[in-house]
């Protein structure tokens, strides 16, 4: 963008509503509809054939040779995968929800050695890098969220023993791109590695990437990342090859449970609503959408979720905002001072000369 | 079912989102849990208790489908005066014989029924180690013992009901003292939900709700399902552990119906079809008994002993001569007996630790390993490679170098010291094999259901196909035979062996297998039902119950028409067996007079106007047999089936609720405690099994139930991102990262009370061995208060070993041999162990550390003799 763009306001939008943002990236009005995943994490059984498929078909390295030649344990309940990542597009959260029973108050067992709860990925800012893991670092885990407080009072589902006094529930979520409405990868990319599909996708692409690692700051979620072995930034296409093919992304197509759902983002959406609104009408209060409001900070996503929780249980940030929002403004006062200095100096200099 | 089963899971998703309400019931919260309406927690190897909790329910309750009880069942039966139930003899049932360790079931037998001993002539002391000399026996109840060891040694087939002729004396309002309904209520009466409770660990409330939960949703309306799969199996009461859902499934009138049942989910894909055309010792094609060396001379004496009077399996004549016609083509003839004396016999336990253990005695030299990797998946690892290293030769066929491959160089035993590479004699020929997406070929799923599947992509370099091998290997053996005058080479060159390949590697045609599969008449036509088959030499069925999968020479199991293209019962994808039929038994879909129990769970029905059964599914019932039809006297086969004689491969056309017949172990499920159980049996004086199988060796050491030494309880299982021993998984980075380290899973009060930390080490001892894991903490394990022990139980995922990318030891190596006296499986899905922090120790000092538990415990040396 330039700076008479910027400062015009005649460039493609960078925050709130906008029904269309691939005619906005410059497609022709007769593009595709805009495409999406909704992913209902309420049917997900955290089966991880998202995550192999999503490799399988778009050659990304595994971690365990990009990263660190290790294979070990993270810790976090059956998450190995740990977060998204330049060799992760798509990653399986496991969160291990842990909650009084009936009236209870003492905590089991009395015991200090274990972890409690399993599990619970940290919220992390922009620029996830992988971590590397070895046998003697301690693993990720406990939580910066207070669990007990984010409890709904009643649950669909539980274990509890008679000799005990919580209760537990295994959460499970397949997170992906957001393929946001207002993505500040694709604003701040200097070559135009970056770009925004017809599909209304955002995809990078590798022989243009330059591994400047501007995206990876700006992306509110901590989703895209520059890989170490080559260099270029990565994160999910929306398997865009796949698109135009007439095919569904290879992580929908491998969803056994229906959980991750492809579609035009209009009918996601309405089946999203529909979701959640059966889902209340059984008593599962907690459901909520995440990523499918147009009026948040990044105008909705092109992937949205179902989540039986707050989003900081899943180490989603509750509230994100496309990190060039604000530019517009910025490029404004930048500007404003550009010209206020130079009248200054001007005025400095004519007063001189008097 | 979601942790191992995860696509199939699926449709318990599509179910659930139809509002039907999932229960799990587990030892362990697994993803299953996660996604269920309720999660029961229990005690591994406590099933039969909950399982006959939920039988007490309904009959105390009065919560039978009394209607289906009485049309379908043998709930009116009349059982003999001589039966004693383990109420009244401390958890044995009578017939029992102390010395042998086994039962004599004459006095199981219902009043009317005639129990004929096998004739004098067939008696054969050829399982030497199950005779008794003992005094004071009887010789009939000796050789009926013997006949009862007998056949539990052969599956399938009609079993010890072939010998039962004869009326059962009934009683139809139920009331008798001695009729099964109140038998059975007898022996479940003390099985109360506080006992469940206490034998469980679950709470009473819990049981009531599934109790509830399932009397609510069965009866003429509405059906229940039950799922398992081999926690279910892996027992020393695994038999009976599905005689309770089937008991209990029966009286709830689930079965044969829509939406009911009982489903196995096996291990791996088409188990079901290496089943059916069996990889099993003891049986041929469609659950044809396999011939015993010594009791079975001639077809004809096969015939009487395993081919019931009555019945469908009245017809086992035409089914085996069908079978000889397949095999041996134009050299079965009728003078030579069809050639029924080119199959192999049986002389014994040949189970696979039957087989290993005679490895290891040096009885059994050569071994062919398809498929599996012993080494790591199969129970007491040690027991395995020992019979490994004392073979003459080996070969594996699979995709990865897997450690029954390589056991020579890089076992356990090697680094202890046991076993020396340079005293290894085993010659270990490895064969690339092809993977599923590389071979044509049919899966048989749980619901009897072929599917075909063609070849994806070519197999990689030397990789073949199952098919091809053997069928490479037969020609070969066959073109080394030529010319053989010796009459034992017979079998071998006169088999039909003559399938067209193709391509440039041969492959044999998959189809034209299938098509001798299905078989043909007398003009070489694809026949279309196994009622075509006859026993005088004009028809060829290679497994009779898939004839019809190539009916008018059409692969039937290929077919892919849309389920949304077709009605609910989806009758065009693929194939079931037999004669298509997607619910078996589905006659008990309709009452007595042949009218469906409701609307909304018509399946099949009589139509009284065109006088034929019709309905959404292929009949599993002769087609224009009335629901009035009484049988005359004497009448044999499916002729003396009546009208509501739905359970039609039964003798009596009826469902067992109390199996007089067919069970080494007693007529009704008991519950007895695991061999290695922290706990005492709260129901009855009998501790376990009394019938169980024991394999008494040093390298198969046991350990003490309810001893202080091994304290907690272990169960094995799987995770989702890999596949049995790991052959298919551990050597894929894309799997091998997702699940990369053997892990024990422990719960928060065991990590206190032991002192072991997340994601530190662990090790763990039984009387086998020791293995060590990393330690997972998490509260998705809890405690369970049986009686007045707090019982800590220790999660084990199998898949590692020593070999691919994501390695660790094998949680099978903990494990010993016990068996279920009446499928030789193995207690593998309970033992116990202790654990202590930290790594184990290396080399020969981890012997002298598993010493060390065993004299604590007061067991015998192990060793590897």
């Amino acid at each position: 963008m330039s700076l008479f763009e910027a400062f015009s306001g005649t460039a493609n939008s960078l925050s709130g509503p906008l029904p269309d943002p691939t005619t906005d990236a410059g497609w022709s009005g007769d593009h595709p509809k805009r495409v999406g995943f909704f992913t209902d994490t309420s049917v997900c059984i955290g089966c991880k054939a998202c995550e192999v498929a999503c490799k399988e078909w778009n050659l990304v390295p595994d971690d365990g040779t990009d990263a660190s030649d290790l294979y070990r344990l993270t810790g976090m309940s059956y998450d190995n995968t740990g977060d998204l990542g330049s060799s992760t597009w798509r990653h399986v959260a496991f969160i291990e929800d842990v909650r009084p029973h009936g009236s209870a108050t003492a905590a089991h067992g009395g015991q200090q050695t274990g972890f409690l709860p399993a599990g619970l990925p940290a919220v992390h800012g922009g620029g996830n890098g992988h971590t590397p893991r070895d046998a003697d670092t301690a693993p990720p885990g406990g939580g910066t969220v207070d669990l007990l407080s984010l409890l709904p009072d009643d649950g669909a589902h539980g274990q509890q023993t008679p000799d005990d006094e919580r209760d537990v529930r295994w959460l499970m979520a397949s997170d992906v791109c957001k393929h946001c409405t207002h993505a500040g990868c694709l604003d701040v990319c200097p070559t135009g590695a970056l770009f925004r599909t017809e599909f209304g996708t955002v995809v990078v692409q590798d022989d243009i990437c330059n591994g400047c690692g501007y995206c990876v700051p700006s992306c509110p979620y901590g989703v895209i990342d520059v890989r170490e072995s080559d260099g270029g930034a990565h994160k999910c296409t929306l398997c865009y090859d796949r698109l135009g093919e007439g095919l569904e992304p290879a992580c929908a197509k491998a969803c056994p449970t229906n959980s991750i759902q492809f579609g035009d983002l209009d009918e996601l959406q309405a089946a999203a609503d529909a979701r959640l609104a059966e889902l209340h009408g059984r008593g599962v209060h907690e459901a909520r959408l995440y990523g499918r409001d147009p009026d948040d900070g990044v105008g909705g996503d092109g992937a949205f979720f179902l989540l039986l929780d707050e989003p900081e249980v899943y180490g989603m940030p509750p509230d994100p905002i496309v990190t060039t929002r604000d530019l517009p403004e910025m490029w404004r006062n930048a500007a404003l001072t550009a010209v206020g200095l130079g009248a200054a100096v001007v005025a400095a200099f004519w007063g001189g000369r008097r | 079912m979601a942790e191992a089963h995860p696509v199939g899971f699926q449709w318990v998703m599509e179910a659930k989102k139809r509002g039907a309400k999932i229960i799990h019931v587990d030892p362990r919260f697994t993803r299953t849990s996660a996604v269920a309406d309720m999660h029961v927690p229990f005690r591994a190897g406590a099933d039969i208790a909950f399982l006959g909790g939920l039988i007490n329910y309904v009959l105390s309750e009065g919560k039978d489908f009394r209607e289906y009880v009485t049309t379908f069942t043998n709930a009116a039966a009349i059982v003999g005066e001589d039966f004693v139930d383990t109420e009244d003899m401390a958890g044995l049932f009578s017939g029992f014989n102390a010395e042998t360790g086994r039962y004599d079931p004459i006095s199981w037998q219902i009043e009317g029924v005639e129990y004929e001993a096998p004739a004098a002539g067939m008696r054969d002391h050829w399982e030497s180690d199950l005779r008794s000399d003992g005094p004071g026996q009887s010789e009939q109840g000796e050789l009926r013992e013997h006949h009862a060891a007998m056949a539990s040694d052969t599956g399938g087939g009609a079993g010890d009901a072939a010998n039962a002729t004869g009326a059962p004396v009934r009683d139809e309002t139920l009331q008798h003292p001695r009729c099964v309904y109140q038998v059975l209520k007898r022996h479940y009466a003390r099985y109360t939900p506080e006992a469940v409770s206490r034998v469980c660990g679950m709470s009473a409330e819990q049981f009531l709700e599934v109790a509830h939960a399932i009397t609510e949703n069965s009866g003429r309306d509405r059906t229940t399902a039950w799922v398992y799969s081999v926690g279910w199996t892996h027992h020393s009461v695994g038999a009976q552990y599905i005689r309770g859902a089937a008991i209990l499934q029966t009286l709830l009138g689930n079965m044969g119906r829509p939406g009911g049942g009982i489903l196995a989910l096996r291990g791996h894909a088409s188990i079901q079809g290496s089943t059916d055309i069996p990889t099993l010792y003891d049986l041929l094609p469609g659950y044809i008994p396999m011939p015993n060396a010594h009791l079975h001379d001639t077809l004809r004496s096969f015939l009487d002993a395993d081919a019931a009077k009555t019945g469908f399996w009245g017809n086992m004549d035409t089914y085996v001569v069908s079978l000889l016609k397949a095999w041996w083509g134009d050299a079965a003839t009728a003078e030579n007996d069809w050639a029924f004396d080119y199959l192999p016999r049986l002389t014994g336990d040949h189970g696979t630790y039957g087989i290993v253990r005679d490895q290891i005695d040096r009885k059994t030299y050569g071994y062919f390993v398809v498929g599996e990797n012993p080494a790591i998946g199969h129970a007491n690892g040690k027991m395995q490679r020992l019979g490994l290293a004392n073979l003459e030769w080996l070969v594996v066929r699979d995709m990865q170098m897997i450690e029954t491959a390589t056991f020579w160089k890089d076992g356990p035993e090697i680094e202890t010291g046991e076993l020396a590479t340079e005293d290894i004699g085993t010659e270990v020929f490895f064969l690339p094999c092809a993977n599923h997406t590389e071979k044509a070929g049919t899966f048989t799923n749980t619901q009897r259901l072929l599917q075909w599947r063609r070849e994806a992509v070519h197999p990689p370099g030397d990789a073949r196909s199952e098919l091809h091998f053997y069928f490479h290997l037969g020609k070969r053996i066959r073109e080394k035979l030529a010319g053989s005058t010796d009459e034992r080479d017979r079998p071998l060159l006169d088999l039909t062996w003559d399938y067209p390949t193709f391509g440039v590697q041969d492959e044999p045609d998959p189809e034209s297998v299938l098509a001798e599969i299905n078989g043909y008449d007398a003009d070489g036509e694809h026949l279309s039902s196994y009622t075509q088959l006859k026993a005088d030499g004009s028809t060829s069925a290679g497994c009779w119950i898939y004839t019809g999968v190539y009916a008018d020479g059409v692969n039937q199991a290929d077919r892919r028409k849309p389920g949304s293209e077709q009605d609910w019962v989806a009758a065009e994808w693929g194939w079931a067996w037999p004669a298509n039929r997607r619910t078996l038994y589905n006659r008990a879909s309709a009452d007595a007079e042949g009218r469906p129990w409701s609307e909304r769970k018509a399946l099949v029905w009589w139509d009284a106007e065109n006088e034929t059964w019709t309905g959404h599914d292929i009949p599993d019932f002769e087609a224009t047999k009335s629901p009035s039809y009484v049988p005359a006297e004497g009448a044999t086969r499916q002729d003396a089936l009546a009208g509501t004689d739905a359970f039609i491969m039964q003798a009596d056309g009826k469902a067992w609720l109390y199996a007089p017949a067919g069970l080494a172990d007693g007529p009704m499920p008991t519950h007895y405690e695991p061999v290695e159980s922290p706990v005492a049996n709260l129901l009855h004086d009998q501790q376990d099994n009394p019938a169980l199988e024991r394999i008494d060796r040093a390298w198969n050491r046991i350990n003490p139930s309810q001893s202080e030494v091994y304290p907690y309880v272990f169960l094995t299982y799987r995770l989702t991102e890999h596949h049995t021993a790991g052959g298919m998984s551990r050597f894929l980075p894309y799997l091998a990262e997702l699940q990369p380290e053997f892990f024990c899973e422990i719960s928060p009060a065991l990590a206190a009370e032991r002192g072991l930390e997340h994601l530190g080490w662990a090790t763990l001892i039984s009387a086998r061995t020791a293995i060590e894991a990393r330690v997972v903490v998490t509260e998705r394990m809890k405690p369970l208060r049986i009686g007045d022990h707090v019982v800590h139980q220790i999660g084990l995922p199998y898949h590692w070993g020593s070999n691919g990318l994501s390695t660790g030891d094998p949680a099978n190596d903990l494990l010993g041999v016990v068996m279920d006296p009446n499928v030789h499986i193995q207690e593998s899905k309970v033992a116990t162990c202790d654990i202590q922090p930290g790594r184990r120790p290396r080399g020969p000092a981890l012997l002298e550390f598993v010493e060390s538990y065993r004299r604590k415990a007061g067991v015998e040396p192990g060793g590897i003799t």
